[in-house]
């Protein structure tokens, strides 16, 4: 679904490569996270796949397809909602379908509402965004996500800013949302048990600049609960992850 | 809407005209300084020609004059967000331009324009028109880099990116700006008729200087004041139906 084929990135700002030669592949349907110490460049990732920063060389394919040039083969997720305060929550969804352009407004609201319905928020379209509770907020811009109709999603920290218990429960909510769609999903984290708890595999950045990632297969099936966690291969996951990045910010 | 008064305030100003009463009254010299009472019956006496001939004027130069600066500002606005070459040249300009003192300008245009209502018009764009360009610009610069970013993943344009999200984001600050800009060219079309002009609230208070008609001349002041309030306030009100999302973005 997702390949890097010896991607090389530069800052204008940094005198080296932050991503040099780097190569990975993400397979359809998978969940895949990366984590790592923040300013390690992970989110550099997110925005050469997104095309927010080019590329200095190599390839980057999505759906076997070279993207350059290409548009809306990937829904992004930041880490704040940003929808527009001025927009309703209908009309935040209707977004990336205007600016694809090519569907009527009956059409639009029809799938914005439908979107709704399914992660939960019927009923809440013809609110704004500022009437929403954190956790509405960011499941509206998820299904704001969905609806770039991209089947590959890069979500970058979504719920970094949620307290604790929003946060546990928008994980299982993305969980169910992720195995009712079968979208493919890059997810980025510095939070090991989010990532473990979230993901078939875990990528780890384990040094910058960035010349490859370390692939973990996490050791539990789907559909999961949070006792998984709990397992004691899980457990011995976790602290081999914690471990490895805490050498890395030492070093 | 009544919890909104500001009593204090409220308060405050009437000491100030009970005092500015209490002064004039000792010093009884109405021809430099009239009481609030006196300014009241001048205006009540100078009603028909204040209303029918002069406010009519100003209010024409005013209103000519607030919407070529407000085209005008929003044109250089956008020209400015659009191309980084017309802002490098132009929004240093415009900053150093506000040390220029307008008004001193205004004799000029009377010496081009003559007594037209031109001359009048030309100072309120000159006065005006500069604080709109640049409040309504840094409106379009307050919109978000990362909702930017977000509607490039979404395959957006410049010309989606400037219409789905800098023109609202903008449209907080658009309102500032008009409401800065009423008073602002009242004060220009004021001072343009006050140099040369047959007609206009400028040239009435004038001409009561002349006279030594010193209620006459705080008159069509009190009245530019009540329409520069009441407009500023209609602008709020339609800002009020408008912007709704203020402060929240």
């Amino acid at each position: 679904m997702l390949e890097f084929q010896n991607v090389v990135f530069q800052y204008d700002s940094e005198d080296f490569n932050i991503i040099d030669g780097l190569s990975f592949h993400i397979a359809p349907g998978e969940f895949v996270s990366v984590i790592g110490p923040s300013g390690c460049g992970k989110s550099t990732i997110f925005r050469l796949t997104n095309q927010l920063l080019p590329k200095k060389s190599g390839e980057i394919l999505v759906g076997g397809e070279k993207i350059d040039g290409r548009r809306g083969y990937c829904g992004y997720m930041p880490q704040r909602d940003l929808l527009f305060p001025w927009r309703s929550v209908r009309d935040n969804l209707c977004l990336p379908m205007e600016i694809c352009g090519g569907v009527s407004r009956a059409e639009m609201v029809q799938r914005a509402d439908e979107t709704l319905a399914h992660v939960g928020l019927s009923g809440w379209g013809d609110k704004r965004p500022d009437e929403l509770s954190g956790g509405m907020r960011q499941r509206a811009a998820f299904a704001r996500t969905l609806l770039t109709g991209s089947d590959l999603l890069l979500l970058d920290e979504p719920f970094s800013a949620l307290d604790f218990l929003t946060r546990i429960n928008m994980q299982e909510w993305l969980l169910d949302q992720w195995e009712s769609d079968h979208k493919t999903v890059l997810f980025i984290t510095h939070d090991v048990e989010e990532a473990i708890f979230l993901s078939s595999r875990v990528l780890v950045v384990e040094e910058t600049p960035i010349r490859r990632l370390v692939s973990f297969e996490v050791p539990a099936a789907y559909p999961r609960t949070r006792a998984c966690l709990t397992d004691p291969k899980m457990l011995a996951l976790r602290e081999q992850l914690i471990d490895l990045l805490r050498r890395e910010v030492s070093a | 809407m009544r919890k909104n008064v500001n009593l204090p305030a409220l308060l405050f100003l009437f000491v100030l005209l009970v005092l500015w009463q209490a002064g004039a009254m000792g010093m009884d010299a109405a021809y430099i300084l009239p009481s609030p009472t006196q300014i009241l019956v001048r205006m009540w006496e100078l009603r028909g020609p204040l209303l029918t001939a002069h406010l009519p004027a100003t209010l024409l130069c005013t209103g000519i004059g607030l919407a070529i600066s407000i085209v005008l500002g929003l044109l250089l606005a956008v020209w400015m967000d659009a191309s980084p070459v017309a802002e490098k040249m132009l929004y240093p300009l415009i900053v150093a331009s506000q040390t220029i003192p307008t008004t001193a300008l205004a004799p000029l245009f009377v010496l081009w324009f003559g007594y037209t209502i031109w001359s009048k018009v030309l100072v309120t764009v000159l006065i005006t028109f500069f604080p709109i360009a640049i409040t309504v610009f840094d409106g379009f610069r307050s919109a978000s880099t990362d909702m930017i970013d977000m509607l490039k993943t979404f395959g957006a344009g410049k010309r989606a990116i400037f219409l789905k999200l800098k023109l609202p984001a903008a449209l907080p600050y658009f309102f500032s700006a008009i409401k800065m800009a009423i008073p602002l060219s009242i004060i220009g079309a004021a001072i343009g008729e006050w140099l040369g002009a047959q007609a206009g609230l400028g040239y009435f208070s004038r001409r009561m200087m002349t006279q030594l008609d010193g209620a006459g001349v705080f008159a069509p002041i009190v009245l530019l004041s009540v329409v520069a309030m009441v407009a500023v306030a209609i602008v709020s009100w339609i800002e009020k139906k408008v912007v709704t999302w203020r402060g929240s973005l």
